[in-house]
C-alpha cells in the first residue's frame, strides 16, 4: 500500500471522484488556478476543466447556496470552505436550506454535497484560521458531519460522503494535512459514514477523539502502554449520526471513559458523548468522565505561548489519562 | 428509621477497633457530625461524628471493648424511637451487621466513594464490599479490585455459606468477616496465685505481628559507628533560642533526621523496599520517628519529604508528631507511609542496639545516648560528646559496602554540620 499524507489523500479521493462521476464538480476559493491554499485540489483545474473546478468569489454563502442549488439539479459538488472559520457566513445555508430539504420535501429531494473544511488550531493560524466548528453542526438533524483522522479514512470517507444522497459536512484536520502520515489501500474503496473505529485496544480505561486530537491521543495512548497503563482509544470519525454502539461497548469493557477535543469546553462534542454515557452506561461506570478540551476562551491566541497553552496535546492527554487511571 | 452508628475503619489492614471513650451518653440530643464516641485502633485515638442529627438511643458497645470494623455499635434516631434488635433480645454490641447489605453509588462514610459499576456488581453478586481491598484513589474500591475479588473467590470455590451447620442463625459467623484469625485458647496458669494473663491490647498485638513478621521476612543485619557531636551540640546551643522564637524546640533528634536525608539522598537504594519482582525505590523520602508510648508500646510517625525541609521546618515537624503521637491524636495516615525510620534508643541510655525493620523498608537507623567520651584526636586525648549510630539493613536490598557508605554520610554530616 502507498504511503501518503492526509492532504495527498484528500486530492486523490477528489481526483477519482471527479473522474468517476460527471456529476462531480468541486467549487470554492483558489481552488482552481491556485490548486487550493493547502493544496487540496492541485491539478485538478488542468485535469477537468473550468466547468467542473470553480474559482469562487470571495462569500461563503454563495459557495453553498451555489452548492445546494446545483445538487438539486442533480448535480455532486463539493464546497470548499478555505478555513472552516469563514464558514459561518454560509451557517443559514448549511442549517436551514441543505440541512432541511430532504425533510422538507418529505424525501422526494435529496441534497448530495458536500462541505469540506479544514479546521482546528496549533498552526499559529490565530483567530480566524484556527477555529473548530463541528459542535454546531452536529446539533443539526440532516446533516452528517464526518471528521478523518488519518489518510486511509479521509480518502474512504470523502469518496463516501461524496455518494452519500445528502449534505455532509466534513471536516479536515489542517494540522494534520502533512504531519499524519498512513498507508492508503490501492484501488476504489470507500469507509462508511457512521462506525467508530476503534484504533487501539485497552483495558484500563478509553479515550475517544477525533481529527487531530486522536492522533495525539494515539501517542498518549502508547506512552501510557509503556507505563502499564492499558488505554483503549476510539476514533468516532463521524460526529453525527453518533455511533452510540461502539461508545457503549467501550466503556462496558474499560468503566472509565476520557473525551478530547480541541474545540472550546462548554457545548462541545465531548458534553454528548459524556452524556450518552451518563444515559446509557451509569451502571458502567467506575469513574467520572472526564474531557480534556480547549478552555472556554473566545478564540485560538496567535501567541505561540499561549496557543501551546490552549491546545490539548500528548503531553496533556497522558496527564488525563494518568489521573484517570489512578482514580 | 434509625441510624447506626459503625466502628470505622482507621487505617488500612486495621479490621478492628476498641471503643475509648463515649462522649455522649444514651438518650443524649446530637448533631450530625457530632463528636460522639472516641475509639482506639492500634495507633490513634480518633472521634467519630455522629451520622445523624436525633438522640444517641442505644449504646452497644461499651467502653473497652473491641469490634470488628462495620459493627454496629449503636444507634440514633428520633427520641423513643425502637432500635432494630431490642425486640428480639439479641445480645449487644460486636454484631457485624447483615452482609451485603444494597451499597448505592456515590460517597460511602466507611468504604469512601462507590462507583456505578462498583454497586451494581455488588448487588448482581451479593457482595459485602467492606471484604474487598481498595486499590484506588483515596483506597477507593475500584471495579478491577471487585473483578479480582470475584476471581479469587471463584478459585478459593466461593465464600462459604452463610449458615454452617453448626450455628444456624441467619448471620455471618465473624471470623468469615473478616481474615481476623481465632482467638486462641488462653494459656493454663500453673497458679494463678503467682502468673497473670495480661491481655492484648490493639496496639501490643499489631506491634507483636510486625516485629514477627519482620524478622522472619528479611534477613536483619547491623553495622555500628560513632560520630562526634562536638559541632552539633556547639550548633544547637546557640540557635535553642532562635528556634525558640520561632515556635520550635531544637532537638537533636531534628539532626539525625537531616544527616539521614542526607544520607538517603547519596544512597537511594537505602530509601526502598524489597519486592520479589524487584527492588522499589522510592524517590521521596518519608522518615519515620519511633516514638515510645512507654509501657503501652511505640508509634512512628512519619516526617513526609523529610529532604524538602530545613532544620527550622524538621524540628517543627518533630515537635508536632512527637507530641500527638504521645497524646494519640496522630491521624492514621500520619503514623504510615515511611520510607525510612529512625529510632532514639538512646533516650532510656541505651548506647547502641539491633532495631528491628519497620517493613517494607529497607533500613532502621538506631541513635544511642549521647555521651562524653574519651577519644583521640591527632594523637591526642580529647573529650567529645559522642554518639553510637547502629544501622539495621535489609541485607536482600544492599550489602555491607552500601550499608556502611550510607551509615559514614550520616556520621560525616553530623560531624561536619
Amino acid at each position: 500500500m502507498p504511503e501518503m499524507t492526509l492532504i495527498e489523500a484528500v486530492r486523490q479521493a477528489l481526483d477519482e471522484e471527479l473522474a468517476r462521476d460527471e456529476r462531480v464538480l468541486v467549487i470554492g476559493e483558489d481552488v482552481g488556478r491556485r490548486g487550493g491554499v493547502f493544496r487540496a485540489t492541485q491539478g485538478l483545474l488542468e485535469k477537468y476543466g473550468e466547468e467542473r473546478v470553480i474559482d469562487s468569489p470571495l462569500a461563503e454563502a454563495s459557495i453553498v447556496g451555489v452548492g445546494v442549488g446545483a445538487a438539486l439539479y442533480g448535480m455532486r459538488p463539493v464546497c470548499e470552505i478555505q478555513f472552516a472559520d469563514f464558514i459561518h457566513m454560509a451557517f443559514n445555508q448549511v442549517v436551514n436550506e441543505a440541512a432541511r430539504m430532504c425533510y422538507r420535501s418529505n424525501g422526494e429531494w435529496t441534497l448530495p454535497m458536500v462541505i469540506r473544511a479544514p479546521y482546528g488550531g496549533g498552526i499559529g493560524g490565530g483567530i480566524y484560521h484556527s477555529q473548530s466548528v463541528e459542535a454546531f453542526y452536529a446539533h443539526v438533524p440532516g446533516l452528517k458531519v464526518v471528521i478523518p483522522s488519518n489518510p486511509k479514512d479521509a480518502k474512504g470517507l470523502l469518496k463516501a460522503a461524496i455518494r452519500d444522497p445528502n449534505p455532509v459536512m466534513f471536516f479536515e484536520p489542517k494540522k494534520g494535512y502533512r504531519l499524519i502520515r498512513g498507508e492508503v489501500p490501492e484501488g476504489d474503496y470507500s469507509v462508511p459514514i457512521g462506525p467508530a473505529h476503534v484504533s487501539r485496544e485497552g483495558t484500563d480505561l478509553s479515550v475517544f477523539a477525533y481529527g487531530m486530537m486522536h492522533h495525539y491521543a494515539l501517542q498518549a495512548a502508547a506512552q501510557a502502554g509503556a507505563e502499564g497503563i492499558s488505554v483503549e482509544v476510539v476514533d468516532l470519525r463521524t460526529l453525527l449520526p453518533v455511533d452510540r454502539q461502539s461508545i457503549l461497548a467501550s466503556v462496558r469493557k474499560t468503566g472509565k471513559a476520557l473525551i478530547v477535543h480541541e474545540d472550546n469546553l462548554t457545548g462541545g462534542y465531548g458534553a454528548e458523548v459524556a452524556a450518552i454515557l451518563a444515559e446509557e452506561a451509569f451502571g458502567d461506570l467506575d469513574a467520572p468522565v472526564m474531557r480534556l478540551c480547549a478552555p472556554d476562551v473566545p478564540g485560538i491566541p496567535f501567541s505561540h505561548a499561549m496557543q501551546e497553552w490552549v491546545m490539548p496535546n500528548p503531553q496533556k492527554i497522558l496527564g488525563a489519562i494518568r489521573r484517570l487511571a489512578r482514580f | 428509621m434509625p441510624t447506626p452508628i459503625t466502628m470505622p475503619k482507621l487505617g488500612e489492614s486495621i479490621v478492628e477497633g476498641t471503643v475509648a471513650r463515649w462522649i455522649k451518653t444514651e438518650g443524649d440530643a446530637v448533631q450530625e457530625y457530632e463528636p460522639i464516641l472516641e475509639v482506639d485502633s492500634d495507633k490513634v485515638v480518633a472521634e467519630v461524628p455522629s451520622p445523624a442529627a436525633g438522640t444517641l438511643l442505644r449504646i452497644l458497645a461499651r467502653e473497652g471493648q473491641s469490634v470488628p470494623t462495620g459493627s454496629v455499635i449503636g444507634w440514633v434516631g428520633a427520641p423513643g424511637e425502637a432500635v432494630p434488635g431490642d425486640e428480639t433480645g439479641e445480645p449487644a454490641g460486636a454484631k457485624p451487621p447483615a452482609p451485603a447489605q444494597a451499597v448505592r453509588a456515590g460517597r460511602d462514610r466507611e468504604l469512601g466513594f462507590i462507583s456505578p459499576v462498583v454497586a451494581r456488581m455488588a448487588a448482581e453478586y451479593n457482595l459485602d464490599l467492606r471484604l474487598v481491598k481498595g486499590s484506588g484513589e483515596g483506597g477507593r474500591i475500584t471495579k478491577k479490585d471487585v473483578q479480582a475479588y470475584l476471581d479469587a473467590q471463584k478459585t478459593n470455590g466461593g465464600p462459604q455459606p452463610w449458615e454452617l451447620p453448626a450455628d444456624g442463625d441467619l448471620f455471618r459467623p465473624r471470623e468469615l468477616d473478616s481474615a481476623a484469625p481465632k482467638p486462641p485458647e488462653p494459656p493454663t496458669l500453673d497458679d494463678p496465685a503467682q502468673d497473670r494473663l495480661l491481655p492484648l491490647d490493639p496496639m501490643r498485638r499489631a506491634i507483636a505481628e510486625h516485629m514477627a513478621m519482620s524478622m522472619r521476612t528479611a534477613p536483619h543485619v547491623t553495622t555500628v559507628m560513632e560520630a562526634d557531636l562536638t559541632r552539633v551540640t556547639e550548633h544547637r546551643r546557640a540557635n535553642l533560642e532562635v528556634f525558640a522564637r520561632d515556635g520550635a524546640h531544637l532537638t537533636y533528634t531534628a539532626y539525625v533526621v537531616a544527616a539521614v536525608a542526607a544520607g538517603l539522598k547519596a544512597f537511594p537504594l537505602v530509601n526502598s523496599s524489597w519486592s520479589d519482582a524487584g527492588i522499589l525505590l522510592h524517590r521521596r523520602m518519608h522518615i519515620g520517628l519511633a516514638v515510645s508510648l512507654e509501657e503501652q508500646g511505640l508509634v512512628v510517625p512519619v516526617i513526609r519529604d523529610a529532604d524538602g525541609l530545613s532544620l527550622l521546618g524538621i524540628a517543627r515537624a518533630v515537635n508536632d508528631l512527637a507530641a500527638r503521637a504521645r497524646t494519640r491524636r496522630l491521624r492514621a495516615d500520619e503514623a504510615s507511609g515511611g520510607t525510612f525510620t529512625i529510632t532514639n534508643h538512646g533516650v532510656g541510655g541505651s548506647l547502641f542496639a539491633t532495631p528491628v525493620i519497620n517493613q517494607p523498608q529497607c533500613g532502621i537507623l538506631g541513635v544511642g545516648a549521647i555521651q562524653k567520651r574519651v577519644v583521640v584526636i591527632d594523637d591526642m586525648l580529647a573529650v567529645r560528646p559522642m554518639v553510637y549510630l547502629s544501622f539495621t539493613f535489609d541485607h536482600r536490598v544492599v550489602d555491607g559496602y552500601t550499608a556502611d557508605g550510607f551509615l559514614r554520610t550520616v556520621v560525616k554530616a553530623l560531624e561536619g554540620w
